[in-house]
């Protein structure tokens, strides 16, 4: 795959989201990758599905596991599916990626702070504000 | 170089002449199509995510809003969800193995990974709608609270995602089969699977913040 964007001029060097850097053993080393990430990513699912119902951590404690593994595999799906790496051929996709990252934490924590707070203020509705009307 | 070519070539005067890195100055040219495309492409997949970030955030707003009717403990059943995970997983896993096929121009082995793509997809998308048409039946569809509206709202958006990525599998396999691997093709398949395996990101947030934190854990 690496002959069609690697043209071997000096501005050839950005890779394209998706594409693996192949350097010898094309075949073998690329379905090497999606092995290794299915593997990571089938381990990381199957101890979200064992932790959702059992009480082998703090029950309080494991909303928070959940979220953690959710995250490590999207990470393991952008390294090993993706080919999202931190190498200099790979700036673009990762700034990319980490604008849309802040906007998904913008949208998400703020629209959460913001409801929290509406239904804060809203909530005490004492039994006299209702016998006013 | 006259004083004019050089004020067009280097008009901030900063002494780069000839010297930048960057694509498109010039003797390097502009990047790869392929490049070009696929980043394009990456740039929609961000704001395609955006975007179910914004049902993600309705959903975790409304999650509560039960109006006396059931929630996910009652209306999950997880050994479903478990199934559909698998399944899209394993799909991600066989649509990359049809990007390598088509890396090493091999006909056969991307029809087959891209067949069996096709099925786990299916088999994803059949096990969704028997459980959107289960709870629709029992008179829990979307109109009966304000959290089973976020729930199908977010939920049915993957399905239809993963339903367009089916019938986009399709053509890539009909463009390959009438016209092999051109390089536009192959261009087409990059996004194909830059758009496949983001779907399966979105199932992983979908199955924890959905399914497993909503059935009670």
């Amino acid at each position: 795959m690496s002959e069609i964007f690697h043209h071997g001029h000096p501005h050839g060097r950005d890779t394209a989201p998706g594409d693996q850097r192949l350097d010898g053993s094309g075949i073998a080393h690329g379905v090497l990758s999606y092995l290794l990430g299915l593997a990571l990513a089938a381990g990381l699912t199957v101890a979200s599905f064992y932790f959702a119902g059992s009480d082998l951590i703090w029950r309080p404690a494991i909303p928070v596991a959940l979220v953690v593994l959710a995250i490590a595999q999207m990470g393991v799906h952008l390294v090993f599916f993706l080919h999202i790496t931190s190498g200099p051929e790979s700036t673009n996709n990762v700034l990319a990626l980490a604008f849309g990252a802040l906007i998904c934490f913008l949208v998400i924590a703020g629209s959460l702070w913001i409801m929290t707070v509406l239904n804060h203020n809203m909530m005490p509705m004492p039994a006299s504000m209702h016998m006013q009307h | 170089m006259s004083a004019a070519a050089a004020d067009f070539a280097d008009p901030n005067r900063v002494g780069q002449l000839g010297r930048s890195d960057a694509p498109g100055h010039g003797e390097g040219g502009p990047a790869p199509e392929r490049v070009v495309v696929a980043f394009g492409f990456w740039i929609f997949l961000l704001s395609d995510i955006v975007m179910f970030s914004a049902f993600f955030a309705s959903y975790a707003v409304l999650a509560g809003a039960t109006a006396g009717g059931p929630g996910g403990v009652e209306l999950f059943d997880l050994r479903n969800v478990a199934i559909e995970t698998a399944c899209l997983l394993v799909s991600s896993f066989t649509c990359g193995l049809a990007s390598v096929a088509a890396g090493a121009r091999s006909v056969p082995w991307f029809y087959v990974a891209m067949a069996v793509t096709f099925v786990l997809g299916a088999v994803f998308i059949g096990l969704e709608v028997s459980e959107f048409a289960g709870l629709v039946a029992r008179g829990d569809g979307p109109q009966r609270s304000g959290f089973l509206t976020a729930f199908f709202t977010v939920v049915g958006c993957h399905g239809l995602h993963v339903s367009c990525g089916l019938l986009w599998l399709l053509t890539m396999v009909a463009q390959v089969f009438a016209k092999g691997f051109r390089l536009d093709i192959l261009r087409r398949i990059l996004c194909f699977g830059l758009f496949w395996h983001a779907l399966d990101i979105i199932w992983v947030a979908l199955f924890t913040v959905v399914y497993l934190l909503g059935a009670g854990a």
